[in-house]
């Protein structure tokens, strides 16, 4: 009889606690400290403002093919999701994200310029609202490189000068053009070679130089583990990663931006939400992409806000308290020599250079 | 059987291969850490076995050269590795101390039949050390753990402060990460609703199922228990994406038909469906402790007007009561530690804790993890001592000691 007071007792507790939180608005995101920049930067300050509790769900790295899931299934529990520029173009194509309409659904710059113009050539899909520009760049330990530390990106094509490992990710995608860079092609037409049977064969066979020395990642936390441990002595990863590896964590790494391939990181709403729920989701996204809530996650992690109108209003680290505009992968310092992830070529040729960049990684 | 067997002292050309080998085969490591393995092996074996010779034949005296062993392989330790170079050096030096005499003294037959010839000893050791090896496979990798998790820093690394035990390598900010980090404490609390409950479901549908199969009348025996244990055969992947669109119709139909509120469907969801899978498990155990059971006390009871329900619990489940527990245990670890299914069928308000040290992983390489898997392992061992203290006053009350 105790047992089943118990169990009454958990069922009522369970049902009571269900009640308390009906209002809760599922987000999904990247997890770490991405994930902790939004919690401070927009989910704390729009609880505080609505009353609406955010529960955050780290199912961004699978969030095409769990949209999908959800779509068929006729059960979608998420409200707003966070993805990279790609996974949007796609998701938009498929119809599993809700077009915005930029200048109507989105906040306005504080002078008064229409979002659209504000974002820019940064929205580049409907459905898509962009949060930040992030970059993926290589780090270096700065006691395992010798005396001259490696300014360009063509040092991780060096085993003379730079013996040792070095990680890159475990995908064609800005590997191809760097081993395309390094091999004497003009940086203007690594995508007109990188189109050609001829030109991937090519990539790969620069890449081929440096396969022995070279540890695949695959989750944005690899490179920054290798690093810490001293296994590699340069790998590649997103340059917020480095920046915490660097000013938070205190290792002895140092960033080499040579190179850097920018991509865009944002806002859908999937499609077929409720209009009740609908309405929240726009109504967190108004709030969460505004002038002064962009500028503010520049405070916890090292990455540019998509507005033009936030650049200026870029501060100090919360906690460190050091300037974040020399960090930021927009910085004319850092940005000398960059690429933008070109995403038309990508979407017509993804398929077909990886298939052929996997049969090279098993040989 | 202490001095069953008489020893004598064994020949040098016996002793000193023998310990020159296991000086080879610790010098590789040790060579491998300083740049060269084959170079280990040759200088090991030679110091190994010189020190043997000078053990046995100039300084003749056990104590003394145990001592002495000691002190010498910590001071090489000390010069290779720095302080824990010193306690591995101490380390291996009591053992090779020890092993020099243990073989020269012939020792290692004392404790063993005396009529086995030499390859019997020989493999009689072998085989303890392959054991040993093994359980030295098993256990290795939550050893590691424990230690990293008192890391100051945040990644899966022994840094140099760890080594040299310099304190300020070490820190709990990993357990208080855990224990102050809404995240985390969530999680924990959802694996704490859900496994206790999945498995009182899992247990008591189990329980009637294993009972019911076990009667002589039931036809298709084979079948349906071969379709109840299937959840535990059919890969956990499969089973997943099927729970989900099942699942997410049920759910559908409870929120939108039943009016029921979103999060608490949710839970129904995942207890469910782990449910499902902690039943082959509790079958499987109830059957074989059926097995067992006398039937003739259950027409006993009825013979004496105790009715089926009464019977059953005054009469079956006590005696069935350890397969039910060990089955119940199997469940409740199963649902605890669950994430594939969880992942398909929960919502972020289900998030339970192999999902959140899963993501954790996968995103953020936080030796928060770490401490959680610490005090997992700690509860886990809480939880196996209960039971089998339990288990063991249970079989006294009934008099059936523990042989």
């Amino acid at each position: 009889m105790k047992l089943t007071k118990t169990l009454l007792a958990t069922a009522a507790v369970t049902v009571s606690a269900g009640a308390v939180v009906a209002d809760d608005m599922t987000i999904v995101s990247w997890g770490g400290a991405y994930s902790k920049s939004q919690l401070l930067a927009y989910h704390e300050p729009y609880t505080a403002k609505t009353g609406v509790n955010i529960l955050n769900d780290d199912s961004s790295a699978e969030a095409v093919a769990k949209l999908r899931a959800m779509n068929e299934a006729g059960n979608i529990t998420w409200d707003v999701v966070d993805v990279v520029a790609s996974d949007a173009i796609r998701l938009c194509d498929e119809g599993l994200a809700m077009e915005i309409d930029a200048d109507t659904q989105l906040a306005p710059a504080p002078d008064g310029t229409s979002a659209s113009e504000d974002f820019g050539d940064l929205l580049v899909s409907e459905c898509f609202i962009p949060q930040i520009v992030y970059s993926t760049t290589f780090g270096y330990r700065t006691d395992l490189v010798g005396d001259t530390p490696p300014t360009d990106i063509c040092a991780v094509f060096d085993l003379d000068m730079y013996p040792g490992k070095r990680s890159l990710e475990k995908r064609p995608i800005n590997n191809m053009e760097w081993a395309l860079l390094c091999d004497g092609v003009a940086k203007g037409d690594v995508y007109d070679v990188l189109g050609t049977p001829e030109g991937q064969d090519q990539a790969l066979a620069k890449l081929e130089t440096i396969k022995d020395s070279v540890v695949w990642w695959s989750a944005g936390a690899d490179t920054p583990q290798l690093l810490a441990d001293g296994e590699v002595i340069m790998g590649s990863t997103y340059n917020g990663r480095l920046f915490s590896v660097i000013e938070e964590q205190n290792q002895p790494v140092a960033m080499l931006w040579d190179a850097q391939v920018f991509d865009l990181d944002g806002w859908i709403i999937p499609a077929g939400l409720s209009d009740e729920r609908k309405a929240r989701a726009l109504d967190y996204i108004m709030f969460a992409t505004d002038t002064q809530r962009l500028a503010d996650q520049a405070k916890y992690i090292s990455y540019g806000p998509a507005r033009k109108s936030s650049a200026p209003l870029v501060g100090q680290h919360a906690e460190l308290g050091i300037d974040m505009a020399p960090h930021m992968p927009t910085d004319p310092n850092n940005a000398q020599n960059t690429f933008l992830y070109n995403y038309e070529f990508w979407a017509d040729y993804r398929d077909d250079i990886d298939a052929k960049f996997q049969a090279w990684l098993a040989q | 059987m202490a001095a069953l067997t008489p020893i004598s002292r064994k020949p040098l050309s016996l002793v000193l291969p023998t310990v020159a080998a296991f000086g080879g085969f610790f010098g590789t490591f040790v060579g491998a850490s300083n740049g060269s393995a084959l170079f280990g092996i040759l200088i090991g074996a030679a110091l190994i076995a010189s020190l043997a010779a000078f053990y046995i034949l100039v300084l003749k005296n056990e104590q003394l050269s145990r001592w002495l062993n000691i002190a010498l392989m910590g001071v090489l330790g000390l010069v290779l590795g720095g302080i824990p170079g010193l306690v591995l050096g101490a380390l291996f030096g009591w053992f090779f101390g020890w092993l020099i005499f243990w073989m020269y003294e012939g020792r290692y037959r004392q404790h063993i039949h005396p009529y086995l010839t030499s390859g019997q000893v020989l493999w009689h050791y072998t085989f303890r050390v392959i054991c040993g090896a093994i359980f030295v496979f098993l256990i290795t990798p939550i050893l590691v753990v424990l230690p990293l998790s008192f890391n100051a820093e945040d990644f899966f690394t022994f840094t140099p402060e760890m080594l040299r035990f310099d304190p300020g390598g070490y820190s709990l900010k990993h357990y208080r990460d855990f224990f102050t980090s809404n995240e985390w404490q969530r999680s924990f609390k959802n694996s704490l609703i859900i496994a206790p409950i999945a498995t009182v479901i899992s247990v008591s549908l189990g329980t009637l199922a294993a009972i019911g199969l076990s009667q002589s009348h039931v036809p298709a025996k084979r079948a349906i228990m071969a379709i109840l244990i299937s959840p535990m055969i059919v890969p956990l992947i499969i089973s997943a994406t099927g729970m989900f669109f099942f699942y997410s119709s049920v759910g559908n139909f409870l929120e939108g038909t039943l009016g029921m509120d979103k999060t608490f469907v949710g839970y129904i969801k995942v207890i469910l469906a782990h449910a499902v899978l902690g039943v082959p498990f509790v079958i499987i155990t109830v059957t074989a402790t059926l097995v067992g059971f006398d039937r003739s006390l259950t027409r006993a009871a009825a013979n004496m007007g105790a009715n089926p329900v009464t019977t059953f619990f005054r009469v079956q489940m006590p005696l069935i009561l350890p397969g039910v527990i060990s089955g119940g245990l199997f469940a409740f670890i199963t649902s605890f530690d669950e994430v594939v299914v969880v992942l398909f069928v929960g919502s972020a308000s289900q998030k339970t804790l192999p999902w959140q040290m899963f993501t954790g992983l996968r995103e953020q390489i936080s030796p928060t993890i770490l401490a959680v898997a610490t005090i997992l392992v700690i509860i886990s061992i809480g939880l196996l001592t209960a039971i089998e203290l339990l288990r063991r006053r249970s079989e006294r009350l009934r008099g059936l000691s523990p042989s």
